[in-house]
């Protein structure tokens, strides 16, 4: 089966056909942004200093190595936990038009709706692969607000066929850790009521 | 050997151990994942651990941070009574931290809280965390480091139950841990369960808990049944590599006690990812050292 690759500006009819559980990866461009950039748009209502139009985001914060000049190298930058964004990404999503998230784990109710009406999408870079998806950064672009650290600077990154990504919301309405979550806690009250059987200690 | 010239081997081999243990997982760890990543046979669950060891390849091959956030850097030290340097190991760890992340590099981890502002340095108010026990009779000097993410150390949790629920309700707080926050936590996932009084001395030991090789069982035959019995129990749960559905959820159990107060019982939960950077190092009384964790390594 050939790769599906999306790229940069994203359109919604480009994301019509896309589902979870399906593998993408993406061409172009792609910033890294995480709690405070969020804090500081929907609470602070500061202006984003990058135009996610059509774009991608990644919850990350990298590694970054200086090479003078306001020239850096991606050392490592693997995804975060996105359940972190869940609060602000809806607003996000609609504020920025940015349409295709990445991330570790699954997001809430939020950004199901978010990426519902306004067509957009969460995917999950197997996480803790920081060293896969640096090797996929062509070169970091551009570094803005800086004054938040190597991890939480805004890194805008040009890639090539990052990924794989793992769709968890698509634009239908479906979020597959919700999905997941279910089947998960029903299991979990067998198991509980399995071990209790063997755990009476206090008697 | 004088003291500057102990500090300075202190510092180096320290950083030098925290800067490998960020590119290469432990033995234990490696044999661990090559199991559980053969059994999985979903498409997703597969893709997932491709990325997985081919990312560990690339780590050792571009000499870089297998995953980027290499954590706020914890040692969990037992020092002899009789270490010749006792005096200056905190000065050395510290040190090697600041040199580990120049190194490595490490990502800038130590956000100075109230002031809010981030080092730059991966050393804070009281970080590299430092944990001591002090070994009577002993001139040696063991220590656990330690590279926590804050992915894993987010699903945290301690509290105290009363009696009546026992350890039928330690069993609920754990897998409940497991299926809110554990599987964003990138699993299978190591859990270190702590059993005491209240919520500190809990809390320590589930983080001891994880220091622990891979394998190794609680020495209570009960407490160790109870390893197994969790083990099974989450695995069952079916959270699989990230959380995207598979056979195994954990790399394994394991549960540290005390006694406890006769009116509660005190649990906590940690977690390690399945990218579990701990190293294990033992120096003698001139610094020779040992890394156990670690059985390739030679610097």
């Amino acid at each position: 089966m050939a790769k599906k690759i999306l790229t940069t500006p994203i359109k919604a009819e480009d994301l019509e056909d896309i589902n979870v559980g399906d593998i993408v990866y993406l061409n172009g461009y792609i910033t890294t942004c995480r709690d405070v950039a969020h804090r500081r748009l929907i609470e602070e209502g500061r202006k984003l200093p990058v135009d996610l139009d059509g774009g991608a985001i990644f919850h990350a914060g990298p590694i970054i190595r200086p090479l003078g000049d306001e020239q850096y190298e991606m050392v490592s930058v693997g995804p975060t936990t996105s359940m972190r964004m869940e609060k602000f990404e809806e607003e996000f999503i609609k504020q920025t038009g940015v349409k295709l998230i990445v991330g570790k784990g699954g997001m809430g109710d939020g950004t199901m709706r978010g990426c519902r009406d306004h067509k957009a999408i969460h995917a999950v870079f197997p996480a803790g692969c920081a060293v896969v998806a640096a090797t996929c950064v062509e070169k970091i672009e551009d570094a803005n607000w800086k004054d938040l650290g190597m991890p939480e600077t805004l890194w805008t990154c040009k890639v090539k066929e990052f990924g794989p990504l793992i769709i968890s919301i698509d634009t239908h309405g479906r979020n597959l850790f919700e999905e997941n979550k279910v089947k998960f806690n029903e299991k979990k009250e067998e198991a509980i009521a399995e071990i209790c059987k063997h755990v009476s200690f206090i008697k | 050997m004088k003291k500057e010239e102990a500090v300075l081997r202190l510092t180096d081999t320290v950083a030098k151990v925290v800067a490998y243990t960020g590119k290469v997982l432990p033995d234990d760890v490696r044999k661990k994942l090559q199991e559980l990543g053969k059994e999985e046979d979903a498409s997703l669950s597969k893709v997932v651990y491709e990325a997985m060891f081919k990312n560990q390849e690339l780590a050792i091959k571009l000499n870089r941070p297998s995953c980027q956030d290499t954590g706020a850097i914890q040692f969990f030290l037992r020092c002899g009574a009789n270490f010749p340097y006792i005096n200056e190991i905190e000065e050395a760890l510290r040190a090697s931290v600041l040199q580990a992340t120049k190194d490595a590099p490490l990502r800038h981890n130590s956000v100075e809280t109230f002031d809010e502002y981030n080092t730059g340095k991966n050393i804070g108010k009281g970080v590299p965390t430092i944990f001591w026990d002090i070994i009577p009779n002993s001139d040696k000097l063991e220590i656990d480091t330690y590279m926590a993410g804050g992915g894993c150390s987010l699903p945290g949790k301690a509290m105290v139950l009363m009696p009546g629920e026992g350890y039928e309700g330690v069993t609920r707080f754990v897998l409940d841990v497991m299926t809110s926050y554990g599987l964003n936590a990138c699993p299978p996932l190591l859990v270190g369960v702590g059993i005491a009084t209240s919520v500190e001395t809990a809390a320590v030991l589930s983080k001891k808990a994880l220091m622990r090789p891979l394998g190794s069982h609680n020495e209570n035959e009960r407490a160790a049944s109870m390893e197994k019995l969790l083990e099974d129990g989450i695995n069952k749960i079916g959270l699989g590599p990230q959380g995207l559905t598979g056979k195994n959820s954990v790399l394994g159990v394991h549960i540290e006690n005390t006694a406890r107060h006769p009116s509660v019982i005190g649990v906590a939960v940690n977690v390690g990812c399945w990218s579990h950077r701990r190293g294990h190092i033992v120096f003698d009384r001139e610094l020779n050292y040992t890394i156990d964790s670690h059985t390739e390594v030679d610097f």
